[in-house]
């Protein structure tokens, strides 16, 4: 009984990872597309999110399976809860992958413009936000998931500063001002990304620890 | 006294204290201290031969009839230290009733079943027909077999179903008018049906009695019990709300055995 349920759980986290390891590439392709001004990648983007709706139903029904069949408790029980609402995430991040591609077809309509500020490193510290999240799930690491949870903050400050320089652009170049408008809904879509890591982090810590740490209940 | 031990609970019906049992030399117990509350059903789980029916045959001084048995600590029930020498046996299992494995009627009548108890416990006559009949009455009620057996209380108990039999003698235990019942996996001789049936009375007889059910069935203890204690070779693990023992133990050794990765 128990066996059948381990072997159930380690077929769980391997569906998790290839859907997390999916959606990476999407968001990664998709800010490529912006910054390239690639519509064709952008629309490859756009074709593949039905594959990662299709994940995330087969991990809901694993995870209904494993309830059903197995009853698990403790750990097991919490790992199958927490399965269940990070496949949600990793789903709505597949999902604002998808709006930075349109945004990134948009962008590429609007002509050769220079991306003033740092996209790059907001995705890149939204990507590792992302990879620990999923990281600490895999290697049970509760001091992991804890740092991203930190490291959300940063994500959000470099949000508000892209705002404040594209308010600036805006005023001062009113020609500019729809590319930076598709740019700042870009940046929007990556900062919710790093929350949906986060939330993935602190789901990790209420399966390691039994506690629940969201809305500002972190010690 | 020991600074970090804390003294027994005044909320506790059943109190033990760095309790330690031997059979011989070999020890079944150690160091236990546990609070038992009352108005809810805690059950003891843990693997075979941890020592949890030992446990539950202290609390009425049963141990003590399979004699070369060592026992040091204190236990008290309402309050009161069951093995200093002014407690009476006779007095102590009318408050502690036991319910065991198999259910054992004696091969007499369901309505002597029931009596039986109080008859060994009180004076011939002491009870007019019409008191006995209303306390069999009362018994079989509340452990919802009347409606099933009213119209043959003079036939043997041996004949009921082994669910009915069980029913019968908690309902032996009732006209003594214990506090504590002690079950010891009394559901393990029943189908699923009984089993359920079963449970639904523990959830109704706890309102007025302490419930403390050794059980092995684990789906049980999560289904019928308010608190959980889990013991290993001898000794308390954790003990605590069911749902946190199921949901969010404390320690290893209590996460490896609901999740069956003991052994």
């Amino acid at each position: 009984m128990s066996l059948h349920l381990q072997r159930e759980m380690e077929d769980l986290k391997k569906q998790l990872l290839s859907l997390c390891a999916l959606v990476e590439e999407q968001v990664e392709m998709a800010v490529r597309a912006l910054v390239e001004h690639d519509a064709e990648l952008a629309a490859v983007v756009d074709r593949r999110d039905a594959e990662i709706d299709h994940r995330e139903v087969e991990v809901e029904e694993e995870c209904l399976k494993a309830l059903a069949l197995y009853q698990p408790v403790a750990i097991d029980l919490r790992f199958v809860v927490a399965a269940l609402k990070m496949n949600n995430d990793l789903e709505r991040i597949g999902d604002l992958a998808v709006n930075i591609a349109r945004k990134a077809k948009t962008f590429a309509r609007q002509g050769p413009v220079e991306i003033p500020f740092d996209l790059c490193g907001m995705w890149e510290k939204s990507r590792l936000m992302l990879r620990d999240s999923i990281d600490s799930l895999v290697n049970r690491d509760a001091r992991l998931a804890h740092g991203v949870c930190v490291r959300d903050d940063e994500v959000d400050r470099m949000k508000h500063d892209i705002r404040r320089q594209a308010e600036q652009m805006m005023i001062a170049e009113p020609g500019k001002l729809p590319a930076l408008l598709t740019l700042l809904a870009a940046s929007r879509s990556l900062e919710r990304i790093a929350d949906h890591a986060t939330n993935i982090a602190e789901d990790v810590i209420y399966m390691l620890e039994g506690r629940i740490i969201r809305h500002g209940a972190i010690e | 006294m020991i600074a970090n031990e804390p003294a027994a609970s005044a909320a506790a019906s059943i109190s033990t204290r760095n309790l330690n049992l031997w059979y011989g030399d070999f020890q079944a117990l150690r160091d236990v201290s546990l609070d038992i509350k009352p108005g809810i059903v805690t059950a003891l789980v843990g693997p075979s031969g941890c020592g949890k029916t030992t446990l539950l045959r202290c609390f009425n001084r049963i141990n003590e009839r399979y004699g070369n048995v060592t026992t040091t600590g204190q236990i008290t029930i309402f309050g009161k230290n069951i093995y200093d020498p002014d407690v009476s046996l006779t007095q102590l299992r009318k408050t502690v009733g036991m319910v065991f494995q198999r259910p054992n009627p004696l091969p007499i009548s369901i309505y002597e079943n029931v009596l039986f108890g109080i008859r060994s416990h009180t004076r011939r006559g002491e009870y007019s027909r019409r008191e006995r009949d209303a306390m069999v009455e009362s018994a079989l009620r509340n452990v919802r077999l009347w409606d099933e057996v009213k119209d043959r209380l003079r036939k043997k108990a041996t004949q009921l179903t082994l669910e009915q039999q069980q029913k019968l003698c908690i309902a032996r235990l009732l006209p003594l008018k214990p506090r504590v019942m002690l079950m010891d996996e009394p559901c393990s001789a029943l189908d699923a049906e009984g089993i359920e049936r079963i449970e639904l009375l523990l959830q109704e007889l706890r309102k007025t009695y302490t419930i403390l059910i050794v059980t092995h069935n684990m789906a049980q203890a999560r289904r019928a019990s308010d608190e959980c204690a889990f013991m290993l070779l001898g000794r308390i693990v954790e003990h605590d709300k069911t749902l946190n023992v199921f949901l969010n133990p404390r320690e290893k050794e209590t996460e490896m055995y609901v999740t069956g990765r003991y052994g």
